[in-house]
Formats: structure tokens, C-alpha cells, sequence
């Protein structure tokens, strides 16, 4: 248990954190391929880098959230280990996480003090709690937050308010901030930016993470930059560095995709799919798009740019708030699933295990699923043909192993993104919706699954494709939309684009052109 | 406190019996993990482990561990517990929550529950024993227990798929208020069934080969779930409902109406069993079936049905029934109370389920 105690600090400061050689796997995927990194007290530290790149992990290995398969973290000159994220916080090291942690049912003061209420004999001090809660919000700017408020109530700026106030709650030397501005107004962002400086004055270490550049150029002191699960620069001057290098850095691959070739303009087809003023409120603006048999085309932008959602919606998935979906000239009923499939389109999720998979079930039965009524007779399944379709699927999408009846969770991610795809094929599907169809896909895996979109486009699929991998988008898409919050700020052919060229577009969003 | 001695009385009885049953638990225990009759049947069960087949597995277990209760009850009552008769009466009294525990083991497969079964039961046994119902004769009385069961069904289904609610409350709120309807009906009384063919079929006569009609009824139920189940589109998209909800509506399955057609599946298993109840005892009570739903559970649990969803087996349904209800007519002929018989089922649920998480994580 007993985690080592910090050691006194020397005359010569050490940096306050070191990280180096950190590796962590999951199945099918090296997350982080000995990243190192090194943090000094009272800076700010940006970490860069595309999704995908590792950023999510590592913040939650030094969380103590994930436990790294390798590499040594020294803390203030001393060798730790995270064991769990209450030995990160005991250390003085919090996480502000993108998706709040935050119990909205609990008022604001309870919240801050989870886990280490002020309490007499087991009885929680809640006016103690409330003063102290109180004068931390009044220290981050924002007193008019009622420490006796729900959490629930409070829009997401004020939430974020308190997820800082809880982690300076404890005697915090570095906190990780999780793209905190994705949710905040402008002014909020300007007070955000003060309460960072205020910290760092006070020598409190702030690990921050954030997809704009002007942001790192404002408030950064040193940037590592992230790139396949590793540092690809470390410790470059925020304000300095030009943009184009930190790009470069970025997107700069040691892993050549190897991505099949484009067939080529054939006969223009009627399209297949029509999006006609298709919006949602909040989320995507209008968008229009015709896709035709044989084409894929590709939404990039950040997350959070309405890429899923507008997928999602074109699904049934979530009901549109203004236009419509047309297949072969027909709109399609909003908001239903089911008409969706009747009509011929298919979609492979982003989470794949939460959305997609029936993780308890063999392939056989996650490829059929859709295809129910093809093995029956009158709701009489007959089993054999069941078997014999999903044998032949799974041969025509060489997945590996080619036994139909295993527990499709043994599958790498690639194996079951290729179930999920095959899925589709047996239900005789014209359009193709992939959300992320590599994510959590080993690298050699990717090239193949590339070949088999591309060899289904061939065969007269339809496909839209959404990835935050930009060399993905560009090096399969034969069309791309590029999405900045929730619009369509560009559309080309993909080989009139370049990964820096989309990157300005989506990170600086500078409309050039 | 007050019952100190009169407890400590029966406590030293039962102290004595007690001897007998933890004994007996503990081979139970052993039945169902590897220890016990593993000798003679490891090739057995190591070649099923090689296939993956879990729930064969476990039926084999809880086969061994009726096995096992038909020596004890051999053994401490040698003449009475194997005696045809004390059979029918084990497989009547089986028959009863043993259809209704199908139609509650294809909700649970969902990812559902449905605690109103006792109720509905209650509800469908005196509504099909009034005296305005009985006018009509048998075809009535089991027309309108099974039109009860069924819209108590499609009560609890529209509101959990189409109201959104969550299958606890709705299904809870369908306990009181059918228990209510069911004593509002009966003024709580007893409604003694005067239609003879109803009684008929309880009697001896119409037994055939010597097996009672109920037990027929249970075991029809238990063949067409079985097949319901693991060979039609609707046992398929059960499983899948109940396994990946999410998964399964983004797969173009209608979840909603597959959810109504699950509940209205256990309100006919209801309607059925309320049925087969009026038979067996001749009349309608407002008290029938009383904690069903807890039986019902149970059985589907220690038969290996995942009670989060995604796997089910009627089979093991059928056995944790069969299990539940010898143990109960062994407690009886040893005269056992059934204070000890609780306590006995309760250590069963707890060794079946850890037996279920031992075998998962290994």
C-alpha cells in the first residue's frame, strides 16, 4: 500500500514530474509506445497531438487511473507508483477529466468535498464544508456559485468550476486539465486562463491539453507533442514554435497506411443517399449531400465538430430537427432505426463493444442478427443456413480465426469491426456508415480493412465515413466534408487536400480560399 | 426476544436436523463445483468445458444436485419419497410456478424482470373463479385466466417499452395494484370452483400413463419456450435485446415492440398458471401465488439465466424449479419446518451464483 513519501525537495529543483518510457496496451492497440515526459513546477505544460495519439491515456496513467505496462514515473525526485487515482490525488496530483466526474445529484459543496468531507465522529461538518467550498469558488473567480446548489442545475461552465475547485480542494502540485475550454464562452476562457495563471504563480504544476493552438500560444510555457503513442517533440516553447512545425510534428508518421487505390471517376450514378437541409439544433448545421453507388466519402473535424452526430442522424439514431434523408428518392421516416435498415443502410459505431457487438454471443449470431428473417419461416430459424451465411462472410472478409462460432469477444478489434461489416454484407446493405471503422485496430490490421471498404465500394457500396484519423479520411474517401462545430466549412475531392491543409481548416479555422 | 424459549426449543431441534441439512448443503455445494461427483463424471464434464458449453455445465450440476436430494430423501425416507404418488405430488406442485417461472426466465433474458407474476396469478385465479365466470364452465374459466394474464401483460409492456419505465416500478406497481383488483374482486374470500370439468382435470381419472394433466401442461410450456427460445427470430432477438440493448436497436431490431411481446409472454405464462392453479386447489384466492416472483427469480438464477441479460435456458429454469420444489417436499416429509427450508434455499441461490462467478472468472 504505503506509497513512497515525496522526498524534501534539493537545492537544485528537479523537475516535479518525470515520466519516462511509459507503455500501456489494451487488446489490439499499443496505446503508448514509451512516452516520456517531464513537468516543472509553476509551468504550464501543453500536450498536442491527434486523436488516437495517446493524450487520453497517459493523463490517465499519471491519474493513477490506467496502471502503465511499463516505463518509471518519478515524482518531486522520488520513484512512484500510481496504484489508483487515490494515491495520484495523496501525491497532489489531480485530473480534471473532459466528460465531468461530477455526482449532479449532490450540491456543489458535496461534490468538492467527495471522498474527504470535513466530519467529526462520522458526521459530516456541512457548514464547514460550505464555507471552505465557498471561499474556493470566490479564489476561481466565480462566487456567485452556491456551494448548496444541485450540480445537476449548473450549466457546464459552472460545473467546470467545480471540478477545479474540488481538485484544489486537496494540496495540489499539478493538475491535468482535459481540453477545458471544449465547453466554455470566450470570457469563460479568459477566466479560465487567469485561475491557470493564478496556480502557476503559486508553483502548482498545470498539465494542459487542448486541440487549439491559440490557446496553447496564450497561457503554454512548453509543449510535448504526442504522435502514434509517443512523444514525437518534448518540450518546445509554446510561444515560439511555429505553427507549422507543431503541425508537422503532429501529423508526421513513422507508420505508412497503406491505403488501396482509388478506382477512379466511373459513369455518374444517381445517388444512393440524399441529405437534404439536414440539421440538428445544437449540433450540425445544414448539411446537403449526395452520395452515390461506389464512392465513399469522408466527414473530418475535430470531435465534438457534429461528425457522429450527423452519421448518427442520417441512422435514425436521433431524430433531425430540420431536413430530410432520401435512399433511392425516397425519404426515409426520421428517427427510426428500423426504416433505416429496411431502406438498405447500415452502420458500424464508433464504440463498438457498447454500440454494436453482442459481446456474450458467437460471430455466427452477431452476423445474423440483422438478418433474422432470411434464416426463418415463419420466426422458425433454420440454423444451418444461419451457419452457412455467416461462414461464407466471414471467408469473403478473411476474418481471423475463420471459425464462425467463436465468442466474438476473443476477436481482435479489427476481426470484429470486419463481423460488424459482415454483418451488413449478409443483409444485403447499399450504404455504409462508419464511424471510426479503425479505431482500436491494430496498424497491419488497418491496411486490411481499408482494402475490404474500398473493395465494397467497388462492388457498388455507398459509404460515409467518419474518422478523426485525417490521413484515414483522406487516404480512403474519394470526397470530404471538412466539420468545424457543427458546419461544413469545406468540401473537396480528397486528393485536393493535404493533412495540413485540413488542420488549419478544423484547428485554426482560418477559411482560406 | 419474547420467543427465546419456545426459538431455543425448535432451535434444538432443528440443531439436530440441522446436522443433516448443512451436510446436506455442502454436498449440494460440492455437486455443483468440482470436488464432488467429479470422479465419475470428469471426462464428461471437462469435454462440455472444452466445447464452451457453460450451460450444459451447469444443468449437469443441478442435475447432481437433484441427484444428490433424491438420496437424501431416499435415504431419510426411504418408503415415502420415491413412492409414485409423493412423485406427481413433487412434479404437480413443480408444474405451477414452473410455468410461470418460463415466461418470467424469457424476461430476464431480455435484460427485464417482471416481480408482478404472483399478483397476476392472484388477479387471473379469481377473476376466473366468480360466479359470472363460472356460468361459462371450463372454456371461461381458463379463457378468462388466460385473458387476465394477458392484459396484465400488456399493461406492464406498454409502459416499460413504450412509457419508457423501468421494469422494476412498472412491474412493481402491477404487484400492488393487481393484488388490490384481486381483493377488491374476492372481497377476500375463497371462491370454491363448482364447474366440474375444471375439477375434473385435478383428479385422479384424468391422469395419463400416470402423469397428472398439469405436469403435461409444465411440460409443454418447457418444450415450446425451449424452442422458442434457442430456435426462433423472437428467442434470438430476446437474447439480443437483453445482452447489447443498444447494439440490437442500432442492428435494426424494433426493441420496443420486442420488449411488449416479452412482457405479454410472461402475463399468458401468468394466465396459465393462475389455470392450473384454480385446478389444483379447486378455487380462486386473492392470495394465490404469493411471492411467485421471488420463486421464479430464484430458479431462473440457479439455472445459469444471467439475471443483467444476454443468456438464458429454459432447461435450467426448469431444473432450479425441480431443485426448489423437491427441497421443499423433502423438508415436508422429514417435518422439517419451513423456517429451515428458507434458510436452505437462500444458502442454494448463494452457492449456485458463486459456483456461476467461479466458473466465469476461471
Amino acid at each position: 500500500m504505503a506509497p513512497p513519501d515525496p522526498r524534501p525537495r534539493q537545492s537544485d529543483p528537479p523537475p516535479l514530474l518525470t515520466m519516462s518510457g511509459i507503455t500501456k496496451s489494451f487488446p489490439g492497440v499499443r496505446a503508448l509506445d514509451g512516452v516520456d515526459l517531464d513537468v516543472q513546477a509553476g509551468e504550464v505544460h501543453c500536450l498536442l497531438g491527434q486523436n488516437g495519439a495517446g493524450k487520453s491515456t497517459l493523463i490517465k496513467v499519471l491519474a493513477g487511473a490506467h496502471q502503465p505496462d511499463g516505463g518509471d514515473i518519478v515524482w518531486q525526485g522520488a520513484p512512484v507508483v500510481l496504484k489508483s487515482p487515490v494515491a495520484a490525488m495523496r501525491l497532489g496530483i489531480a485530473t480534471i477529466y473532459q466528460e465531468l466526474d461530477l455526482v449532479e445529484g449532490l450540491s456543489v459543496a458535496e461534490n468538492i468535498f467527495l471522498g474527504h468531507e470535513p466530519a467529526t465522529a462520522g458526521f459530516v461538518r456541512s457548514r464547514a464544508a460550505r464555507a471552505t467550498a465557498a471561499e474556493l469558488l470566490a479564489r476561481l473567480g466565480h462566487p456567485e456559485i452556491d456551494p448548496r446548489r444541485l450540480v445537476g442545475e449548473l450549466s457546464a461552465a459552472a460545473q467546470q468550476i467545480v471540478s477545479m475547485a474540488r481538485a484544489l480542494s486537496h494540496d495540489v502540485r499539478l493538475i491535468v486539465m482535459d481540453e477545458p475550454s471544449a465547453a466554455l464562452d470566450p470570457d469563460e476562457v479568459d477566466n479560465l486562463f487567469r485561475i491557470v495563471g493564478d496556480l502557476t504563480t503559486g508553483g502548482v504544476a498545470v498539465v494542459y491539453i487542448s486541440h487549439r493552438l491559440e490557446e496553447i500560444r496564450r497561457i503554454g510555457d512548453r509543449v510535448t507533442v504526442l504522435k502514434d503513442g509517443r512523444a514525437a517533440a518534448r518540450g518546445l516553447p509554446a510561444r515560439t514554435t511555429p505553427t507549422r512545425d507543431v503541425v508537422a510534428l503532429m501529423t508526421g508518421r513513422d507508420v505508412e497506411y497503406a491505403f488501396p487505390r482509388r478506382t477512379g471517376k466511373t459513369t455518374p450514378q444517381e445517388p444512393v443517399l440524399r441529405l437534404q437541409g439536414l440539421a440538428r439544433t445544437g449540433e450540425f448545421e445544414p448539411v446537403d449531400l449526395d452520395l452515390a453507388p461506389g464512392e465513399i466519402v469522408g466527414l473530418a473535424g475535430l470531435v465534438g465538430s457534429g461528425r457522429s452526430e450527423i452519421l448518427e442522424t442520417v441512422y435514425g439514431a436521433r431524430r433531425p430537427t430540420a431536413g430530410r434523408v432520401l435512399v433511392d428518392g425516397r425519404p426515409l421516416r426520421p428517427g427510426s432505426v428500423t426504416a433505416a435498415v429496411r431502406a438498405g443502410l447500415g452502420l458500424a459505431p464508433e464504440e463498438r463493444k457498447a454500440q454494436a457487438l453482442l459481446m456474450l454471443e458467437s460471430v455466427t449470431r452477431n452476423v445474423s442478427v440483422s438478418s433474422l428473417a432470411r434464416f426463418s419461416r415463419a420466426g422458425w430459424l433454420d440454423r444451418g443456413a444461419e451457419r452457412d451465411a455467416a461462414r461464407r462472410g466471414v471467408r469473403d472478409l478473411s476474418l481471423h480465426p475463420d471459425d464462425p462460432e467463436r465468442p466474438v469477444r476473443t476477436l481482435s478489434g479489427g476481426n470484429q469491426q470486419k463481423a460488424v461489416l459482415a454483418r451488413w454484407l449478409l443483409r444485403g446493405c447499399r450504404v455504409l456508415l462508419l464511424d471510426e471503422p479503425t479505431r482500436g485496430v491494430d496498424v497491419g490490421a488497418r491496411a486490411e480493412l481499408y482494402a475490404v471498404i474500398r473493395r465494397l465500394a467497388d462492388d457498388g457500396m455507398a459509404v460515409l465515413l467518419v474518422s478523426s484519423e485525417l490521413p484515414e479520411v483522406l487516404g480512403l474517401a474519394d470526397r470530404v466534408l471538412v466539420l468545424r462545430e457543427g458546419r461544413v466549412v469545406h468540401t473537396a475531392a480528397a486528393d485536393e487536400l493535404d493533412e495540413h491543409r485540413v488542420l488549419d481548416l478544423v484547428m485554426e479555422g482560418s477559411p482560406s480560399c | 426476544m419474547l420467543n427465546s424459549p419456545g426459538g431455543a426449543d425448535t432451535g434444538a431441534d432443528t440443531g439436530a436436523d440441522a446436522d443433516a441439512v448443512p451436510g446436506a448443503a455442502a454436498t449440494l455445494t460440492k455437486a455443483a463445483g468440482p470436488p464432488g461427483p467429479r470422479a465419475p463424471a470428469k471426462g464428461g464434464l471437462g469435454g462440455l468445458r472444452g466445447l464452451g458449453r457453460l450451460a450444459d455445465l451447469r444443468n449437469l450440476s443441478l442435475l447432481g444436485v437433484l441427484a444428490v436430494l433424491a438420496v437424501v430423501g431416499g435415504i431419510t425416507k426411504p418408503d415415502e419419497f420415491l413412492s409414485t404418488d409423493n412423485l406427481q405430488l413433487v412434479l404437480t406442485q413443480a408444474s405451477v410456478i414452473g410455468v410461470v417461472t418460463v415466461g418470467v426466465t424469457f424476461v430476464i433474458t431480455s435484460g427485464g424482470i417482471d416481480l408482478s407474476v404472483g399478483a397476476i396469478v392472484a388477479l387471473a385465479s379469481v377473476w376466473a373463479t366468480t360466479l359470472a365466470t363460472q356460468d361459462y364452465g371450463f372454456g371461461g374459466i381458463l379463457l378468462c385466466a388466460v385473458l387476465v394474464g394477458l392484459g396484465c401483460g400488456l399493461v406492464n409492456g406498454v409502459l416499460i417499452a413504450y412509457g419508457g419505465m423501468v421494469p422494476f416500478i412498472a412491474t412493481l406497481a402491477m404487484l400492488a395494484s393487481a393484488r388490490g383488483l384481486a381483493l377488491q374482486i374476492s372481497d377476500g374470500r375463497t371462491q370454491v370452483v363448482t364447474v366440474k370439468p375444471v375439477l375434473d382435470l385435478g383428479l385422479r381419472d384424468s391422469y395419463v400413463l400416470g402423469i397428472p394433466p398439469l405436469v403435461l401442461i409444465f411440460a409443454a410450456a418447457t418444450v415450446l419456450g425451449w424452442l422458442l427460445l434457442g430456435r426462433t427470430t423472437f428467442g434470438r432477438r430476446t437474447v439480443a435485446i437483453g445482452g447489447n440493448p443498444e447494439a440490437a436497436r442500432l442492428a435494426g431490431i424494433d426493441v420496443r415492440r420486442q420488449r411488449l411481446m416479452l412482457y405479454l409472454l410472461s402475463g399468458l405464462c401468468c394466465g396459465i398458471a393462475a389455470f392450473m392453479l384454480v385446478v389444483l386447489t379447486g378455487s380462486g384466492q386473492n392470495t394465490n401465488g404469493n411471492l411467485y416472483e421471488l420463486d421464479a427469480i430464484a430458479a431462473a438464477i440457479i439455472g445459469g439465466t444471467l439475471l443483467s441479460g444476454g443468456r438464458g435456458t429454459i432447461t435450467g429454469s426448469v431444473l432450479g424449479v425441480l431443485v426448489f420444489t423437491t427441497i421443499t417436499n423433502l423438508f415436508a416429509l422429514n417435518n422439517l419446518q419451513s423456517d429451515v427450508q428458507q434458510i436452505a434455499k437462500g444458502a442454494i441461490i448463494v452457492a449456485a451464483v458463486l459456483v456461476q462467478k467461479g466458473r466465469s472468472t476461471s
